[in-house]
């Protein structure tokens, strides 16, 4: 699961992600976001049955913890022990996640989201050096004119977003080295919520009194901390069912199966964990504006124009991809994982800054526009924030609407032809009008699609003399 | 240590041996040793009017090797790697090859800096050396910067006389001015053609001659004036190759056939220097097919070899002129004219059949030279029109209105290619259609009608 999580994050292979998608689907969040009644029942009812199995065989954060705990276990053995349950944290963080995804407030949610704190650790910290391989390994392909391997751009895409998948990353691999789950059991509100299913499941973990030697080799061997040999208790709202204990139980005295008797958890103790994810407060501007090339003074052969970066231009309303419905659809639904973003294969994507859509998609065309013939972020994508449509669907999205700006506008400012624009548009939106013996662009906004490809391509630089508007709801025709 | 090891040892110490040895002797690295054995020396021709001895293969300066590996196209901030160059020059001329042609535009204006450097290690009656009164820029166009180009070029290459001067690329038309107003504009409203006479006459200028491309009526008025005294040429360099032989004014209605050129110029003795015998490489890298029919007829012989033979058979050519950035290609052509192998009447035949086959698989006929760059909305010109080329000889254009079973395949081969070659921001889609490139062109491409052209192809094949 972990690893196929993984591959769909870090986009190895286009049929992965067909075949596979379904892997980001099943995620509880994303399921109960995309309204998707099934998967949650069916989670619900795996649950029931089986105890906290989600927690261990199908969420990668979880798998990803025991990776860490399971380095740690090699070094130092029986490291664990009991340590009862901190509800009060537990259903403290429930409670205002449930209000703020009800509400709307994603930051906060979005940082708890199990699945989704995966997704952007993958998509901004190992995607980047799978690319770096990638593009190693196309540079070696060209050299023997093999045309496997597509070069990748690789850029940051947001700072404040790498920033948090890293501070999520190391608060994570700490707690999981020194405590295994502590997060899945005092803070994912995931964990929290299954966990009322869990304490009633079909199959439990349960103690046979009569073989426990209270040897405490169970207790030790618990990354949930949920196993108190002395009382012979297992607390199933934590339990997730790993197995760990029956496996070092060397008098069977423990057993998965039905329960003889039901038991109850005892009081809290232990320290509060500090979560460490508080401190990102990042300026964002990490352009390098380059200066332009000083004409030569004889004109020489060769040589390459340095080309200025674009800059984001401010955009009243962002624009969400087409496949959102909205902006407000996307900030309900979306759990702001990145895998839209990491599947975008022109760089349109990226994770917003603002607060209130905090790490969720929005679409700029500094590196490239959105293609009409590319739907791969409304497949992708498990919330339902991008609904998924086709290629013939999308030309009658209008994510936007293009703004023409006249300070910039090349014909004007440098006296040359260009209409770069309207080559380019797509819709035919754009046609070039003679206006004081120049040709300049004109739009016509209802045939606008948002698209973004008048703003890439124009040359006029840092800033494109034409940019797009998101519309706050995109327009259907 | 037991008797299998003890030979492996042995044999070890050998290979080191003799690696030691092959290590020590050449000063200069000689890969082409084996491939001179038992050749004869380099073929010579006369130039009528100085007596000048001129080797028929000539080096031309302008593909120079930069030290990030190929040459400035490929790596356009790199310096030119000067030991390289040396190495080269000082086993061309080890080798017999005495004429050097150089520019003040060429390897982004480096070029005779280099070249000076590398030939001054040379006695200067060892050489001839070649530059141009450059043209590009209307900003170089005055009297002053003028004489200022042509004395800086004796600086950079450390000499007080140049053995030919060009009036560079005559005929270059834009798209206002036809080729007689620009050239007029150049060399004759600010009386530079006149001041280069005097020079001549006072010995700093040995051979004065033009190198021509574009509209043929600035070179038939520089002939008239030749016949009629009023300016006398003694050489001038035309583009002469196999295709163009018969097809340029086919490729591009705007050019003249080579043969035209050659006979018009053979008619006066007026001595041709051969610029562009490979056309920048193409006719060196030629699609499979072609370099079969070539290599059943001659197995070992390699495709550009065909063309320096052809390029050097006329008699009136008096140098062949080559831009070798790699050691192996300067050996290679040492080796086709040491001595030259006449093109046959029946070879004569056939390379024509492979020019028309050329010819109809309708390249874009870019010769990287250059001229165009740097283009200031970031194009990279000359890559975009490499990669489709190789994709034409390739086979990597498919149609995608009548896809066939290749046409993934190559749809993936023309795209990923595309990305790798030449980056995004530098592809064709940013062509704004300035119009500033089109009358730098020596080959008179209309680029951006070309660009436009292989944009819409790529947009087509991306949304296939």
């Amino acid at each position: 699961m972990l690893v196929l999580v993984t591959l769909l994050f870090l986009g190895v292979c286009w049929r992965i992600n067909l075949w596979f998608g379904f892997v980001a689907k099943i995620q509880f969040l994303p399921a109960v976001l995309s309204f998707n009644v099934i998967v949650v029942l069916l989670l619900l009812l795996l649950t029931l049955l089986f105890g906290r199995l989600y927690c261990s065989v199908i969420c990668p954060l979880g798998i990803m913890q025991d990776c860490f705990s399971w380095l740690h276990g090699r070094f130092k053995k029986n490291r664990f022990s009991y340590s009862p349950e901190k509800k009060w944290l537990r259903y403290i963080v429930l409670g205002v996640f449930v209000v703020l995804l009800i509400i709307g407030v994603t930051p906060v949610t979005t940082l708890l989201a199990p699945y989704s704190a995966y997704g952007r650790i993958v998509n901004s910290l190992f995607k980047p050096l799978y690319d770096m391989l990638i593009n190693g390994l196309a540079h070696y392909e060209a050299s023997h004119d093999l045309y496997h391997f597509s070069e990748a751009e690789i850029w940051m895409r947001s700072v404040t977003t790498f920033v948090v998948a890293i501070v999520t990353l190391l608060a994570l691999a700490v707690l999981a080295w020194r405590h295994g789950r502590t997060y899945c059991n005092t803070i994912c509100p995931v964990g929290t919520f299954l966990s009322f299913f869990a304490r009633f499941s079909f199959l439990k973990v349960h103690f046979d009194a009569d073989k426990c030697k209270q040897c405490g080799l169970c207790e030790k061997n618990c990354k949930a901390s949920a196993i108190d040999f002395k009382n012979m208790k297992v607390d199933y709202s934590r339990c997730v069912v790993c197995g760990d204990c029956l496996e070092k139980c060397s008098f069977d005295a423990l057993h998965y199966g039905r329960m003889p008797k039901p038991a109850v958890a005892p009081e809290p103790k232990e320290e509060p964990v500090d979560e460490g994810r508080r401190s990102f407060l990042i300026g964002a501007g990490l352009m390098t504006a380059a200066v332009a090339t000083a004409q030569p003074k004889i004109k020489v052969d060769g040589g390459l124009a340095v080309i200025e970066d674009k800059v984001v231009p401010e955009r009243k309303t962002p624009i969400t991809p087409p496949g959102s419905i909205s902006a407000q659809n996307m900030r309900h639904h979306c759990t702001a994982c990145q895998l839209c973003v990491s599947a975008c294969p022109n760089n349109v994507l990226r994770p917003s800054k603002s607060l209130m859509t905090f790490m969720q998609p929005e679409m700029s065309f500094e590196r490239g526009y959105c293609r009409p013939e590319c739907t791969r972020c409304s497949q992708v994508c498990p919330t339902g924030a991008i609904r998924r449509i086709t290629p013939e669907e999308k030309t009658e999205v209008h994510a936007g609407y293009a703004v023409w700006l006249k300070d910039n506008c090349l014909p004007l400012t440098d006296g040359v032809s260009c209409g770069n624009c309207a080559r380019h548009c797509p819709t035919g939106a754009i046609q070039m009008v003679d206006s004081e013996g120049v040709k300049v662009p004109s739009i016509d906004t209802q045939k606008c699609i948002g698209c973004g490809a008048c703003e890439h391509l124009c040359p006029a630089r840092p800033f494109s003399a034409i940019y797009v508007e998101g519309n706050v709801m995109h327009h259907l025709q | 240590m037991d008797r299998r090891e003890f030979i492996k040892h042995l044999g070890g110490a050998a290979v080191a041996a003799s690696l030691l040895a092959a290590c020590r002797k050449p000063e200069t690295p000689d890969p082409g040793v084996t491939a001179l054995d038992g050749q004869g020396s380099m073929t010579y021709r006369t130039n009528p009017n100085t007596g000048d001895r001129v080797s028929l293969l000539g080096y031309g300066m302008m593909r120079l090797p930069v030290e990030a590996g190929g040459t400035m196209r490929e790596h356009p901030d790199s310096p030119i790697n000067q030991e390289l160059v040396n190495q080269q020059i000082d086993f061309a001329i080890e080798r017999g090859v005495n004429y050097f042609d150089t520019s003040p535009a060429y390897c982004q204006g480096k070029s005779e800096r280099s070249t000076g450097i590398a030939l001054s290690r040379h006695p200067r009656d060892k050489y001839y050396l070649a530059t141009k009164l450059s043209n590009f820029s209307p900003a170089s166009w005055t009297r002053q910067a003028s004489m200022e180009m042509f004395e800086n070029s004796l600086k950079e290459l450390k000499t007080n006389y140049v053995d030919y001067l060009l009036l560079h690329s005559i005929g270059m038309t834009t798209d206002e001015l036809d080729g007689m107003e620009v050239f007029n504009k150049r060399y004759m409203d600010n009386g530079i053609l006149d001041w280069l006479v005097e020079q001549k006459k006072k010995g700093r200028i040995r051979n004065l001659g033009f190198s021509y491309h574009g509209d043929v009526t600035v070179f038939d008025t520089l002939l008239r004036w030749h016949d009629e005294g009023r300016y006398h040429w003694d050489f001038v360099q035309i583009e002469l190759n196999y295709l163009d032989w018969h097809h340029a004014d086919e490729i591009n209605t705007r050019n003249t056939d080579a043969e035209y050129l050659y006979v018009e110029l053979n008619k006066r003795g007026i001595p041709s220097v051969i610029m562009e015998p490979l056309l920048g490489g193409r006719l060196a890298d030629l699609p499979d097919f072609i370099v079969k029919r070539m290599q059943e007829r001659e197995p070992e012989t390699p495709p550009a070899r065909w063309a320096f033979r052809f390029a050097g058979t006329p008699k009136g050519v008096l140098t062949v002129l080559s831009g070798m950035t790699y050691m192996e290609h300067l050996v290679q052509n040492v080796v086709t004219y040491s001595p030259l192998r006449p093109i046959t009447e029946e070879e004569n035949e056939f390379l024509m059949q492979v020019a028309d086959e050329i010819y109809n698989l309708k390249h874009i006929p870019c010769t990287t030279c250059c001229y165009c760059m740097p283009c200031p909305y970031g194009l990279d010109i000359p890559t975009i029109f490499a990669h489709y080329n190789k994709c034409v000889s390739e086979g990597n254009v498919p149609n995608p209105d009548h896809p066939t079973a290749t046409y993934k395949k190559a749809r993936r081969t023309f795209l990923i290619g595309y990305d790798r070659s030449v980056p995004k921001l530098r592809q064709a889609s940013h062509c704004i259609g300035c119009r500033q490139c089109v009358s730098h062109c020596p080959q008179s491409i209309d680029i951006p009608a070309e660009m436009q052209r292989i944009d819409e192809y790529v947009e087509q094949l991306k949304r296939s």
